[in-house]
This record gives structure tokens, C-alpha cells and sequence, in this order.
């Protein structure tokens, strides 16, 4: 599989200064690949260059092997579309409107539509499942709706490359999961290139085939995000100093509460989450036990909580572990258990359970 | 939803579309009949207007007498004077200019994204009156004839200046209500510094020069309908090719540029077709007021779509309708005395852009 978008030695910035340089980017077709990295770190500066909305300081863009300068702009504008973060507020247009604007480097100089454009616009709103909005006023829709007919007005331009700038910005999480649903099928569908960058590392770690990390000097690393997006690399990459991140679960985690723990949970199997989340918020320190490892709640315990009592994954907890639990325990001024039932290998906190009546 | 001056029309058509399938051919046909009425209802006011005006004056006419001289070129000697030589000439120039006027809104509009701007409120008619206003008085102190070339060479040196100004504003504030301030303010230090001129000029030249910097059709002359029609309909046409890009550009210049329009030459020719048509107009009959603005949100709201193909057609036929009512206020109402035509355009024409101000608010991010 050959790229189809490959910069070589590309240096991007604004007015003749180089904000970042010496970088080496490739998309081959059918692949999914986001630029990750924090605010102002220079991913869209880099978009833009590659759409050739900003100059190049240095290096060369290819496309599909082609030098991207060598091409006329109505050429490129049928290899590579875009999706851009900003709002639009187009005047009196309909949805099929703006979708049917994707046609551009297609029609003649009146931009007449013909029978074919009519049916590239057709399917394009079917792709993105926007036929019932295709007569509305664009203005009139919600953001999550815009969003996926500017999506469809890229597919119209029947690009290879489809280039998308933070395009789950403004959205909630339904029509985050949507969009990227519609663009993942697009990938499969048509084969198409799809370069992006995104802000949710999450959405990152799922839908990129590989993830670029940018961070405001250069492009630090690159390749598949689950050798990538390591909870240390990005506290590094983020600087994050308050909270921390936890590759495993995908989602980043606020601060602990400091000091001595005053709360003894007793919890597992997720049955904790809720109360250390509801302790936290209300800045009340605590314990957290006796937690098997490999218990996903295990992570969740050890981002909120002061201390938290683990036992080795499949392993009944040990009589060592147990002690060490209930010393912490007594500390307390109270205790929470989360569990209703008790198995064999639960045994160790049955009996914390017990020490709370006493 | 949000609220607009339009929105019973405009809701109408889209709950029709809503209700079938968009695309679908009775959609494309209810579309098709709007323009179709549109462009009829334009065409029969023009029409109507037309002959409303060449009816009314100071020496009234029987219908009869006016069709006889009109296309029979028979008649008493002075009403065929009158006609032929002062209403007909006026008549067409206020068709013609006041399309321009309207394209050149148009095309401004779509340069700033924003619909408030207009030749008249950014200031640039004012610049090209001040710089005609400059020309004649110095050539016409020197017994130097002057063409109507140089007035319209003039007239768009002036054109510039302002833009330039205008485009400097632009480049370093955000909000368009800001850049429309500064646009009046370009504007009444252009007429300000105007007003010295005249006041510092022979006494002969005053007169003429007042009512035209008030902006007026009166006093037109067949060579100038000749001269102004070339340079409009030539304007026009550009304007036409233009449709295309435009059309790519009210998506913003970033997915314009996407799809293949060349942003700067296309900025640029925006900017030289909306100048050389205001500066026409400006030369012949002063600056005018809001027409600019008001006629293409009319235009568009009419039409129900602000699709250029459609609008600029409909912005030319709309601004000599809008003009020629406007001319035949401004000479009948208080007959003999003939009001400014400026003052009537913003009578009509000012409550337009506050609705369109009120309604923008919600917009602004």
C-alpha cells in the first residue's frame, strides 16, 4: 500500500517564520490518521499548509506522488476536501445547498448543476444520513447536524483525501460518536485518505489507524495509538501536571484530594466508582480497598484516591494484604461497603466488612 | 429559530420542502415558479415605473401625448423636448445607476461576508465624490474641459483610496459593526472635507456641484446614458462570471479556496468590479444612499435564495426599480422643488439595514 499523501521535509508557520519543521507525515488510502497534541501546539497550522491555505516555509507536500505546488487549484480541489473547526453562516442556503457546493471543481463556469452532480449530492447526504435535511435552511440546524452536511459537502467533492480540522468540536458526545461512525465507513467505503486532528485523545486512541503527536517544536512521535498514547507520554505531551491520564481506560482523571484518608471504601467490580467519584467531588480523602488488580475499578481507585489496597490479579486476598487493610481501615472515621455478595476470592473483604460493624 | 424579516416566506418554502423529498422535482419546480413570479413582479414594476415617470413632471402630459412622442416621435415641439431630452435620459440613468449601485452592494457583501456592507455606508462613494469634487473644481478653475472619462477615472481613484482605508480597518478589527463605524466616519470626513471645496469654488460651479454631491439624477444627457450603460453592462456581465466563485465564497474563503477558486485574484476582482461600478455612479449622479444594501436583502428575500446566479440579475432589476421610485419621490413630491435622491433612498432604505442590524446580533460570535 502506497501514500497518498506524503510531506517531505515540510517546515509550516506563519509569515516566512517556521513554526514547525523536518516533518515527515504519510496517509496512505483507507487509513485514518490524527494529529494530537495540545491547544496552539501547531496541528492546524500543519492542515492548513497541507490544504494549501497557508504557504509552505520549506519542503514539499506530494499527492498521490504529484508535487501539491504543481497542481492547478481546481486540480487539487478534486483530490483533497476539507472540514474545517470554524462555524459557517451561510446566507439562504439549504442544506443541499452547501452539500451541492462540493461540486465546485466539477461544473462548468456557471456552476450549472447536471444529472450527475445531482446524484453525487444525493448519495453524499445518504452517506451521512442527512436526506430528511437536504430542504432545510443550514441555519437552522444544530451543530451536530452542520457538522455531518459539511461532511457530506467533502464527500461530494469526491476527494482521495478528505482533511478535517477538529471536526468534533462544538459537538456532545452523541454526534461525536456519530460523525466519526460516518467517517470510519467513508474510509472502508470509498478507500479514501483521511487526515485529521482531533482534541479528544479517546476518540484518538479508537478511530486513528495512527496518531501524530505534536508539540508546538516538532513532531515528537508518530505510529499506531496503542504503543503511542501511554498514559506517561501523554502527561509529557499534554504537560499534565494537575490530574493524570490513564491510557487503559482512555479518559484523563482530575487530582486526588490530599491528606490523611478519612473514608474506608470497600469496594470491586465497578461497585466503587460512583462513591470515590462522589467523595472527590465533595474533597473528602480516602481509602480505597482491597482491590484485585485487574479489576478496572482499580485504576478509577488509584486516580481519586489517597491509598488504595491491591491484591494480585486471581488471587484470594492474602492474610499480609488483609492486615495491611484493616490498619488503614481503623484510621477511618467511616466505611463504605459497595459489595452485596462475597465470593471465594473476596473472602479478605467479607471480613473487612465485619471490622465496620465493630 | 431564528427571527428574520423574511421568515414567513422563507419558512413557508422550507416546510413545503421539508414535507417531500428535497432535491425531488416538485421542490426544484416550487423554486423555479418563485424566481419565475419574482423576476416578472421586478420586470412589471420596472415596466410600470417606467411609464408612471415619464407621466409625471412639471408639464403634465396626457398618456396619449406621451405614447405618441414615445414611439411615434410626433408632437408639440416642447413636450417632445422634454421627453426626448430631460425625463427619458433621467429615466434610464436611474434604471441603470441605480442597478449598479445595487450589484456593487452585492459584490461587497460577499467580499466582507457581511450583508451591512455597501458602497455608501464603508465610505467609498464619499471617497469618489471628494475626488471628483477636487478634480472639478481645479480643472474647471482652468478652463480645462472635462471628459467623462476622467470624471469616472476620478471617481474610481476616489473609490480606491476609501477601500483602501476600509480594507486597512478590516485587517486589524473583527466586527463588522466596527469596520461600518469607521466606514461613516471615512465617509464624513470625505463629505466634510468636500463641503470646504465647494464652499472655496467660483460661484458658477457651486450650484451644480451642490446638488450633485447630494447625489442626483437630474441634468443626464444621452452621451452620458451611452457612456454609463457601457461601463455597467460591461460591469454586470463580469459580475455574472463571477457568479460561480461567489457562490464557493459564501461558505467562507477557506472551503472556497478548497474547492478551487484562486482567493486572491478572485478578492481582488471583487473589489475592482464593486469599485468601478459605485465610482460610475458615483460620477454621474453623486453618492446615494442604502441602496447598496437594502436592495440586495430585499432581492434576496424575494427570491428566497441568496444563490449569486440569481441575485445579481435580480439586484440589477430590483436597484433600477427601487431607483426609479425613488427618483420619482424625490421630483414629485414636493414639486417644483426637487428633493435630493439620497434622502429619499434612506428613507426606504435606512429602516432596512436596522432590521437587518437587529436581526444580525444574534449572529455575531
Amino acid at each position: 500500500m502506497s501514500e497518498y499523501l506524503r510531506t517531505d521535509q515540510m517546515s509550516v508557520g506563519y509569515r516566512g517564520r517556521a513554526l514547525l519543521s523536518q516533518i515527515c507525515l504519510q496517509v496512505s488510502r483507507g487509513q485514518v490518521v490524527t494529529l494530537i497534541g495540545p491547544n496552539g501546539s501547531g496541528k492546524s497550522t500543519i492542515l492548513k499548509s497541507i490544504i494549501r491555505q497557508l504557504e509552505l516555509i520549506g519542503g514539499t507536500v506530494y499527492l498521490d506522488g504529484t508535487d501539491a505546488k504543481t497542481l492547478s487549484a481546481r486540480q487539487a480541489a478534486r483530490r483533497m476536501s476539507v472540514v474545517m473547526t470554524g462555524r459557517v453562516w451561510p446566507e439562504l442556503m439549504t442544506c443541499w445547498d452547501v452539500v451541492a457546493a462540493g461540486r465546485y471543481p466539477y461544473t462548468g463556469r456557471l456552476g450549472i448543476l447536471g444529472q450527475e452532480d445531482r446524484e453525487k449530492v444525493e448519495e453524499a447526504l445518504d452517506m451521512v444520513g442527512a436526506r430528511e435535511l437536504a430542504g432545510l435552511d443550514f441555519d437552522c440546524l444544530s451543530d451536530g447536524q452542520r457538522q455531518r452536511i459539511l461532511l457530506a459537502r467533502a464527500i461530494c467533492q469526491e476527494p482521495e483525501l478528505i482533511v478535517l480540522d477538529e471536526p468534533t468540536s462544538y459537538l456532545d458526545i452523541r454526534y461525536k460518536l456519530e460523525l466519526l461512525t460516518i467517517l470510519k465507513r467513508l474510509v472502508e467505503k470509498k478507500q479514501v485518505a483521511v487526515l485529521m486532528s482531533l482534541h479528544e485523545l479517546d476518540l484518538a486512541l479508537r478511530i486513528s489507524d495512527f496518531v501524530v503527536c505534536v508539540n508546538g517544536k516538532e513532531v515528537e512521535r508518530m505510529g499506531p495509538p496503542e504503543e503511542i498514547l501511554t498514559s506517561d507520554y501523554v502527561k509529557k505531551l499534554y504537560g499534565i501536571t494537575v490530574g493524570s491520564y490513564h491510557a487503559e481506560l482512555g479518559f484523563p482523571e482530575l487530582e486526588p484530594a490530599r491528606g490523611k484518608p478519612e473514608v474506608f471504601v470497600i469496594g470491586g467490580n465497578g461497585t466503587g466508582i460512583p462513591v470515590y467519584r462522589r467523595l472527590w467531588r465533595q474533597g473528602i480523602p480516602f481509602a480505597a480497598g482491597i482491590l484485585h488488580q485487574n479489576d478496572t475499578e482499580c485504576l478509577v481507585a488509584e486516580a481519586l484516591a489517597v491509598q488504595v489496597i491491591t491484591e494480585k490479579p486471581f488471587w484470594p486476598i492474602q492474610e499480609e494484604t488483609f492486615c495491611q487493610a484493616a490498619a488503614v481501615l481503623k484510621e477511618c472515621r467511616e466505611v463504605i461497603c459497595c459489595i452485596e455478595e462475597f465470593g471465594p476470592m473476596n473472602e479478605g473483604n467479607r471480613r473487612l466488612a465485619k471490622l465496620k460493624g465493630q | 429559530m431564528k427571527k428574520c424579516i423574511f421568515c414567513g416566506i422563507l419558512n413557508s418554502g422550507k416546510e413545503a420542502g421539508n414535507q417531500r423529498k428535497a432535491g425531488d422535482l416538485t421542490t426544484g419546480n416550487q423554486t423555479l415558479v418563485r424566481c419565475i413570479l419574482s423576476f416578472g413582479l421586478l420586470g412589471a414594476a420596472l415596466f410600470l415605473l417606467f411609464f408612471w415617470n415619464i407621466n409625471s413632471g412639471s408639464v403634465s402630459l396626457s398618456v396619449r401625448e406621451v405614447l405618441r412622442l414615445l414611439f411615434l416621435r410626433q408632437g408639440d415641439e416642447t413636450a417632445y423636448r422634454i421627453l426626448w431630452d430631460i425625463r427619458l435620459p433621467r429615466i434610464l440613468a436611474a434604471a441603470v445607476l441605480g442597478g449598479a449601485l445595487s450589484v456593487s452592494g452585492f459584490l461587497l457583501q460577499t467580499f466582507f461576508a457581511n450583508p451591512i456592507a455597501g458602497p455608501y455606508v464603508l465610505g467609498i462613494s464619499s471617497g469618489a465624490k471628494l475626488v471628483v469634487s477636487l478634480m472639478l473644481v481645479f480643472l474647471l478653475g482652468r478652463a480645462i474641459p472635462v471628459s467623462w472619462a476622467m470624471l469616472i477615472l476620478g471617481a474610481f481613484v476616489g473609490s480606491m483610496i476609501s477601500m483602501g482605508f476600509v480594507l486597512f480597518v478590516s485587517a486589524r478589527v473583527r466586527s463588522m459593526s466596527i469596520l461600518v463605524v469607521c466606514g461613516v466616519m471615512i465617509g464624513y470626513i470625505c463629505s466634510a472635507v468636500t463641503d470646504f471645496v465647494i464652499t472655496f469654488a467660483d460661484d458658477e460651479n457651486i450650484v451644480n456641484l451642490h446638488n450633485w454631491s447630494m447625489g442626483s439624477f437630474s441634468g443626464i444627457s444621452w452621451e452620458n446614458v451611452k457612456v454609463m450603460s457601457a461601463v455597467v453592462f460591461a460591469g454586470l456581465l463580469l459580475a455574472f462570471l463571477l457568479a460561480k466563485p461567489i457562490g464557493a465564497y459564501q461558505l467562507g474563503e477557506t472551503y472556497a479556496g478548497s474547492m478551487g477558486v484562486n482567493i486572491r485574484r478572485f478578492r481582488a476582482e471583487l473589489i475592482l468590479l464593486s469599485s468601478v461600478l459605485s465610482a460610475c455612479v458615483t460620477a454621474f449622479a453623486g453618492p446615494i444612499s442604502f441602496v447598496g444594501i437594502a436592495v440586495p436583502r430585499l432581492v434576496k428575500g424575494l427570491l428566497g435564495t441568496a444563490k449569486p446566479i440569481l441575485v445579481i440579475p435580480g439586484c440589477f432589476l430590483g436597484g433600477a426599480v427601487f431607483c426609479l421610485l425613488c427618483d420619482l419621490i424625490a421630483r414629485t413630491v414636493f414639486a417644483p422643488t426637487e428633493v435630493s435622491i439620497s434622502s429619499v433612498t434612506a428613507i426606504f432604505g435606512a429602516p432596512v439595514v436596522i432590521a437587518m442590524l437587529v436581526h444580525r446580533k444574534g449572529r455575531e460570535e
